[in-house]
């Protein structure tokens, strides 16, 4: 029994290790590929400070606050979505049944669908007001759903998640009408911002969300072994003593704030948010104080390949990241699938 | 004491349940009557309830709006039925087999499969015909039945309703990531989506001589099955218990669903809503009795579906709204409604 606990530990340690091994080499990739191709000698010379004025605008400009933006996206979706598919018990949760997609998805559209065009134009304001446009839809729309299941100063799983298709339907109803009624360009801009893409990277950005996801994430941790017993029901959570409706709300305003921020910069990228815990569930366990960590990592992870991949497979063309995510991951996800019990 | 007093009440139930069932029936069939009847007769053209009867029992070939009914819609107003009818029960198969609420016909890879063949027709076929294009959404939609069923039975332990949820997600979202790579790269994006939200009104009589076939068989399989989708939906453990062969009733499901949602998918695109929420509304009305739940789904569904149609016609007129849309948009008050009333069966 010791034994098994101990090599447990180990394994936790070696995927934890890797993890961030895997972490630097994709950093060092992802800097290194792209349009304008950077040799890693003069990656490295640049960021000690000796490289060319050319180099370090690309590299300090344009390719680290994007670098840095998909680390902390991915960390948050994965984290968000362990902390949803926790609490509501369902396996098939991902940050997308809280509305919060389909609340930001349709406030894009509106958006781009009353001022069309001069929605990428970037500088000036312009840039902040996307992102606050989709923050604001997904707190609506996670806040209605929330309001909605609130009845009698409970909030069930079950009904959590029926309203959640409720509201989640609702909102992509809003969505389809305006977006048959858009230009074709516009309507591609959309189809890129809903399928999921990192854009607006730039320090500012990278700096608001790594405050507020500094602030987030540990709480997440920190509350791992109240979602172990929260995991376990309802009548036993209760039966040890968790105060199970306060928790519950608490973790789901936390998954919430995170995710919506995630959003808000990322687009529809939450299937990160279903596959991430997983994974690391399937490698490590179900212990949240395990699989957590390790769900970050490998979202870090997958959604830094996934854009860097983005970046390069069709250049100079974009791919979305959100696609590259799932066709990396959906195979991976359905390899563990196959091999583990 | 305590046993007969239960006992009574159950019985009690079971009554009601049968009198709620039958009523849904009967007041839904009289329903579904009258909407195909005001979807006949709204549109462009003004035609009178007489020129409806006459198009059927007395046509006359040379009559502009007898072909107008015959040829446009009266097909219209079967196909929403159908397609409605179709996805419900493939809604309420699905959950029924995945135990899932989360679970709708979607996640068993058949839309995707479809989205993703329909993205390569539009690609690399351009001008392909409707019935071109329906056909390679069925072949689609099989193919991501496939995908989903056989990965999930490869699986170590064999198929269990959370990893073919789980599965079936991973598949619709890899397809459906490949159909917008596709539309995005080939700039068929926007055709694709049109093709998805077309709904029923381009809908012809050949159409749905093609996909009626497939409905039909599917609803009897539904039918002869809901006994036993019933057991399974106790849990699996349950339903082996009970001697039950789980792994065969699932692939019978699967079959049913992949006929089903592969004919609604190839004539109406992706109607999402119905097939993930009737099944629900269904469970509150009548309980969870499969055998009352699958008949009722199949009546609720057609008549959401055709009363969404001439809705979406009415809105915007002379221009059509998505059915998709107008589908959530009615339905979803209700559903909110009785989620919130924690109805029966959850």
């Amino acid at each position: 029994m010791a034994n098994t606990l101990a090599k447990n530990e180990a394994k936790y340690k070696f995927l934890m290790i890797t993890a961030i091994i895997l972490i630097i080499i994709a950093v060092l990739i992802s800097i290194n590929a792209g349009y304008m191709k950077i040799p890693i000698a003069d990656v490295i010379a640049t960021l000690f400070g000796n490289g060319n004025p050319q180099n370090e605008l690309t590299i300090f400009e344009f390719r680290l606050p994007r670098i840095f933006m998909a680390l902390l996206v991915g960390l948050g979706i994965s984290i968000s979505g362990a902390i949803l598919q926790g609490i509501s018990g369902n396996p098939l949760a991902d940050p997308g049944i809280l509305g919060i997609n389909a609340g930001a998805g349709f406030t894009i559209v509106l958006y781009m669908f009353f001022f069309q065009g001069t929605v990428f134009i970037t500088g000036g304001l312009y840039i902040f007001i996307m992102p606050l446009a989709a923050l604001l839809g997904g707190f609506t729309a996670a806040f209605l759903i929330y309001i909605i299941s609130w009845k009698n100063g409970r909030v069930t799983p079950v009904r959590l998640i029926l309203v959640g298709i409720g509201i989640n339907a609702a909102f992509g109803a809003g969505l389809t009408i305006f977006q048959m009624k858009m230009e074709p360009i516009d309507f591609m801009k959309a189809i890129v911002w809903l399928a999921g893409s990192i854009w607006g990277t730039n320090w500012t950005f990278v700096w608001m969300i790594a405050l507020w996801l500094v602030v987030l994430i540990p709480i997440a941790l920190y509350k791992s072994r109240v979602l172990d017993v929260l995991k376990l029901g309802d009548p036993i959570a209760i039966g040890v003593g968790t105060n199970v409706e306060k928790e519950r709300r608490f973790l789901l305003f936390i998954s919430v704030a995170i995710a919506a921020v995630c959003v808000s910069v990322g687009g529809g990228i939450t299937f990160l948010g279903l596959i991430a815990p997983h994974m690391a569930r399937r490698l490590v366990g179900a212990s949240h104080a395990k699989s957590l960590p390790l769900a970050a990592l490998l979202g870090a992870l997958l959604l830094l390949l996934a854009d860097t991949l983005g970046r390069v497979i069709l250049a100079p063309m974009e791919l979305p990241v959100g696609i590259v995510i799932s066709v990396l991951g959906a195979p991976y996800f359905i390899y563990l699938l196959i091999k583990t019990n | 004491m305590g046993i007969t007093i239960h006992m009574n009440t159950k019985t009690k139930t079971d009554y009601k349940n049968t009198f709620t069932s039958t009523a849904v029936i009967v007041i839904g069939i009289i329903l579904l009557g009258l909407s195909v009847i005001v979807s006949i007769n709204f549109g462009a053209t003004d035609l009178s309830y007489q020129d409806v009867w006459k198009a059927f029992f007395h046509f006359e070939p040379d009559n502009s709006s007898h072909i107008i009914i015959r040829e446009l819609r009266f097909p219209r107003a079967v196909a929403a039925i159908a397609v409605g009818g179709a996805l419900a029960v493939s809604g309420a198969i699905m959950q029924g087999m995945t135990r899932n609420l989360l679970a709708s016909p979607s996640i068993m890879g058949v839309t995707s499969g479809s989205s993703f063949l329909i993205a390569i027709a539009l690609a690399v076929l351009p001008g392909i015909s409707y019935l071109g294009l329906m056909m390679f959404s069925f072949v689609g939609a099989g193919l991501g039945a496939a995908l989903v069923f056989g990965i999930s039975a490869m699986a170590k332990g064999g198929v269990t309703p959370v990893k073919l949820a789980l599965v079936g997600s991973a598949i619709t979202s890899l397809l459906s990531s490949l159909s917008t790579a596709i539309g995005i790269k080939f700039n068929v994006s926007k055709d694709i989506s049109y093709w998805y939200a077309g709904g029923v009104s381009s809908i012809q009589p050949q159409h749905i001589l093609f996909a009626l076939p497939f409905i039909i068989v599917g609803l009897i399989l539904a039918l002869i099955l809901s006994r036993s989708i019933s057991v399974l939906s106790l849990g699996e453990e349950v339903a082996k218990g009970l001697g039950q062969r789980t792994g065969y009733v699932q692939l019978l499901g699967t079959i049913a669903v992949l006929l089903l949602t592969g004919a609604a998918v190839s004539i109406a695109g992706m109607i999402g809503f119905v097939g993930l929420v009737i099944p629900h509304i269904t469970r509150f009305l009548v309980g969870v009795d499969y055998r009352w739940i699958i008949p009722c789904s199949a009546i609720l569904g057609g008549i959401l579906l055709i009363t969404a149609d001439i809705v979406g016609r009415m809105v915007n007129a002379p221009f059509e709204t998505p059915v998709s849309a107008i589908t959530a948009l009615i339905g979803v008050p209700f559903f909110l409604y009785l989620a919130r009333k924690e109805g029966r069966g959850l």
